[in-house]
């Protein structure tokens, strides 16, 4: 039996704010892309917690469509990165300013 | 708290549960905390690989062994070697300034509203239940209940649900991977109309 699962929702929480603070903070896309997998970690964690709290097998489902969500969403992200790369050279998400006015 | 209390009844958590529990946390905390601060992205993405090695240690300790197989056949062996790719491919991997703020006072104000972010989220579950909720609405975790013959186990749960109750759901993520294979390859693509106006330019201009 481990531990309460409310170490396990805790450590979810930190992981999340870590990750909301870097997509905030930083600027390379990659990175930015790196932290919104690190939310998308916290909240699997969080489900897993929550179907052992509860005994049901639903919230290990919803992982298993996170995982695949986040594996769609990785792909057309970078290829979104490479494309923007071929114009502009740069992966700064500051640099990429043509529509300021 | 009866909640918890009713949760937690069956046994006390021993000594090598929470030795599991400290040092996947101790992990997961160095990574995700190297993801943000690396000047480096490979380092970045390295970082990334123990988050998730960290997550998945946890996901065998609450029973879902599976989805720590997956974690890291997916996150660490597909996703973390795609980042790696495109890094490599784009020739990005060294080191950045991240000393310089481009936005004045965005850091410190981003720091402090996700704090009070996490503390009012903490605070709430603290004082109320951490869960609500019923209880096995989709199934149970471990299959040997209501007398059946053998304990089905996680992975046959998983599966049972995933092609019964969530079929559609399913089928719906085999369209949304179609689609973003395609729009990765679209993407990706160097689009031929830009190509020929990119040449045509430059020949013409070669003889102005």
């Amino acid at each position: 039996m481990s531990l309460s699962g409310a170490w396990y929702l805790g450590l979810a929480g930190v992981v999340f704010t870590i990750g909301a603070i870097g997509l905030l903070v930083r600027r390379n896309v990659l990175i930015m892309f790196m932290c919104i997998e690190l939310m998308l970690n916290a909240a699997n964690l969080t489900f897993v917690t929550v179907a052992r709290m509860l005994n049901d097998i639903g919230g290990q489902v919803l992982v298993f469509f996170v995982l695949v969500v986040a594996a769609a969403e990785v792909v057309v992200g970078l290829g979104i990165v490479v494309t923007n790369f071929r114009r502009r050279a740069t992966t700064v998400a500051d640099d990429l300013d043509q529509l300021k006015g | 708290m009866v909640h918890s209390v009713l949760l937690a009844a069956s046994t006390r958590p021993t000594w090598p549960d929470v030795l599991v529990f400290a040092a996947a946390a101790a992990v997961i905390l160095v990574g995700a905390i190297g993801v943000v601060t690396s000047r480096n992205p490979v380092h970045a993405a390295l970082s990334l690989v123990m988050t998730l090695f960290g997550v998945a240690v946890l996901f065998i300790e609450q029973a879902a062994d599976f989805l720590a197989a997956v974690q890291i056949i997916v996150y660490a062996g597909a996703i973390v070697v795609l980042f790696l790719f495109v890094i490599m491919f784009l020739g990005v991997d060294r080191a950045e300034a991240i000393n310089v703020e481009p936005l004045g006072g965005q850091r410190p104000l981003a720091v402090i509203f996700s704090v009070i972010t996490l503390g009012g989220v903490l605070a709430m579950a603290a004082t109320a239940h951490w869960v609500t909720g019923a209880r096995q609405v989709v199934g149970p975790i471990q299959g040997h209940v209501a007398g059946a013959g053998s304990p089905a186990g996680e992975p046959a749960q998983l599966g049972k649900q995933l092609f019964t109750t969530y079929l559609f759901a399913f089928e719906a993520t085999a369209a949304l991977l179609v689609i973003a294979v395609v729009g990765a390859v679209v993407l990706a693509r160097r689009p031929p109309t830009v190509h020929a106006d990119r040449e045509d330019s430059t020949e013409s201009e070669l003889p102005a």
